[in-house]
């Protein structure tokens, strides 16, 4: 990757509760690059969803603790709201998990997205062509503009916040398991229109968050796998399936049943145990106590290193 | 064991019940003792409508359900109490399954009263415990927690140990690890088939193929109401016969095998039932 839309060092972000804080992103480093499609993968809790929402808005219980985020060379404010709000929706823009929530059920669609471009101070009527060859792109009619989101099923609600989203060509945009309450083949279309989408340049770069690890192979550049509020493996995406080299990765992989694998020919196994408490994280390796290959170095903290060119792993036995 | 025949159910929709929606259109299936059916479909493909008529919590439109040569329809009283002995649901959420003011094993004290009356203390504690470690629970780590202090993949479980407690013949899976995460999702898959291989029959309802065919010996495929092509788990996997079953295999994101890109039309969805 030759250039680096955004830059993410050692952030870090955490939840204010009664009981303490929740060390929820506990200093992550990475970067994307100009046009690739990076899929951030991990079980639910590991801070996957904060690390997406951390980039865009800070929501009122998250507190930025640490680390810069850096968005075509310019640091974002990310603990600034008020100034965020000038980066939102034209250079950092989300497709949140929910996208039936995210239309508001009192507007018609096509005035909905007036109002929205004008907050913004973009004039609607300029826009507009680019917006109906956007919906014919994925495959909806104009005519959604004069219902309401009530009107619409849940994968044609997805692609339509998908479009009205990336409108303003945003460099950065974050998809937050935009595909998880949708059907095979509407998750399929709608992963594919997110690849094109970054083709045709309408986004530059993408972090595609998910908890299915063979959904993000089928679109991703390059897989980023978290545990517990840590990266633990970032690696292109073929050399992140086929040479995994954190056994975290390693058994996630091996417990996904494939079409073809049958229980009484393979047994296919889980991990034992579960992710640790982040309220009280322990120290050294966070997988320490579900991990087959843990040895008194783990009780230190693995940096995230590379460890094969453009594969980062944090764990002490794959360097 | 379990047999479906011709079984339709629709809704009255619309003002005054004008219109009619056929969810479900003369579905034939069954389920014998030991064997797992997988019962695949997308959203309202009426998939769990079925999974409700068969556990009575729906009314059937016409034809049958029979438990043992017997009409489901027809039970009442006592006769459904026990039929509720040999068959029982576990469904998506398992969140949503538990009363968040109580502790997590009041879903299975609850079974006390109306089905073992009169058991003692000693044996109920040694039963609980018993269906508690068939679903590889530690009885130690959950019994006594509220349902935010256990995880989801360990409500879940306690569910299906609900299940157990009644040594039932028949479970109803509907969508019940969609909401787990990968790691822990196994655990439940793997513990289902330790149940079939104890003589459990199965229905197993689920969206998602893959999950289906690792378990499964028959598959059903179900299209807006229809059952559109069904058969050994092997075959309808290995060589689907149906346009249908064809195209959402190719939709299955799998590790290791690339979608192919070359169509890259969005389809239109299927008309939505209102």
């Amino acid at each position: 990757m030759s250039t680096v839309t955004l830059k993410v060092d050692n952030l870090k972000v955490w939840y204010r509760t009664l009981r303490g804080d929740v060390q929820a992103l506990d200093g992550v480093s990475f970067g994307v690059g100009d046009g690739e499609v990076v899929g951030l993968a991990g079980e639910s809790g590991c801070g996957k969803s904060t690390l997406g929402k951390s980039l865009i808005r800070l929501d009122g219980r998250m507190r930025h603790v640490g680390g810069t985020v850096e968005l075509d060379g310019k640091e974002l404010p990310i603990a600034d709201s008020g100034r965020m709000s000038g980066f939102r929706f034209k250079e950092v823009s989300i497709i949140p998990q929910y996208a039936m929530s995210a239309l508001n059920p009192t507007r018609r669609i096509g005035r909905m997205v007036a109002e929205l471009l004008e907050s913004r101070g973009v004039r609607a009527d300029g826009v507009h062509q680019e917006l109906l060859r956007r919906l014919e792109l994925v495959g909806l009619d104009p005519e959604v503009l004069d219902r309401y989101p009530i009107e619409l099923s849940g994968g044609m609600k997805q692609r339509m916040v998908m479009v009205l989203s990336t409108l303003l060509n945003p460099s950065l945009l974050i998809a937050d398991e935009i595909t998880s309450a949708l059907d095979v083949s509407t998750q399929k279309a709608v992963a594919e229109a997110l690849v094109d989408f970054r083709d045709r340049h309408y986004v530059k770069s993408t972090i595609f968050i998910t908890h299915d690890l063979s959904l993000v192979y089928q679109i991703a550049d390059s897989i980023i796998v978290m545990y517990a509020g840590k990266l633990a493996e970032k690696a292109p995406t073929d050399a992140l399936v086929s040479s995994p080299r954190h056994p975290y990765t390693r058994m996630l992989i091996s417990a996904l049943p494939e079409v073809g694998v049958r229980f009484g020919t393979r047994r296919l196994r889980g991990i034992p145990g579960s992710p640790p408490s982040l309220l009280d994280p322990p120290t050294g390796c966070r997988f320490r106590d579900r991990c087959p290959l843990a040895f008194e170095k783990c009780a230190e903290q693995p940096p995230f290193l590379e460890v094969a060119p453009d594969h980062f792993a944090a764990c002490w036995k794959a360097f | 064991m379990l047999r479906l025949e011709r079984v339709s159910k629709s809704y009255r929709v619309g003002t005054f019940g004008g219109r009619e929606l056929v969810a479900v259109r003369e579905v034939s299936l069954q389920v014998r003792p030991g064997e797992v059916v997988s019962l695949i479909g997308e959203s309202g493909s009426g998939k769990s409508t079925i999974g409700r008529m068969i556990l009575r919590l729906t009314s059937v439109t016409s034809g049958t359900i029979s438990f043992e040569d017997r009409d489901v329809a027809a039970f009442k009283g006592d006769r459904l109490r026990t039929y509720y002995a040999d068959v029982q649901g576990v469904f998506q959420d398992p969140f949503s399954c538990y009363n968040p003011v109580f502790k997590a094993d009041r879903v299975l004290e609850l079974l006390r009263g109306p089905y073992f009356p009169g058991m003692d203390g000693r044996r109920w504690r040694d039963k609980l415990e018993a269906s508690l470690e068939a679903v590889r629970l530690d009885p130690g780590q959950v019994l006594g927690k509220y349902p935010h202090q256990l995880s989801g993949g360990q409500l879940q479980r306690m569910l299906v140990a609900r299940a157990l407690l009644l040594d039932i013949r028949l479970l109803v899976a509907d969508e019940i690890i969609s909401m787990l995460d990968a790691s822990t999702r196994i655990d439940v898959l793997n513990l289902l088939g330790d149940l079939k291989a104890r003589g459990l029959g199965i229905l197993f309802i689920t969206h998602d193929l893959s999950l289906g065919n690792y378990l499964s010996d028959t598959a059903v495929i179900l299209h807006r109401g229809q059952v559109v092509e069904s058969g050994p788990a092997d075959r309808v996997f290995g060589q689907p016969e149906h346009p249908y079953t064809r195209s959402l295999l190719a939709s299955v994101p799998q590790l290791h095998r690339k979608w192919d890109r070359r169509s890259h039309a969005v389809p239109e969805p299927a008309g939505e039932g209102g």
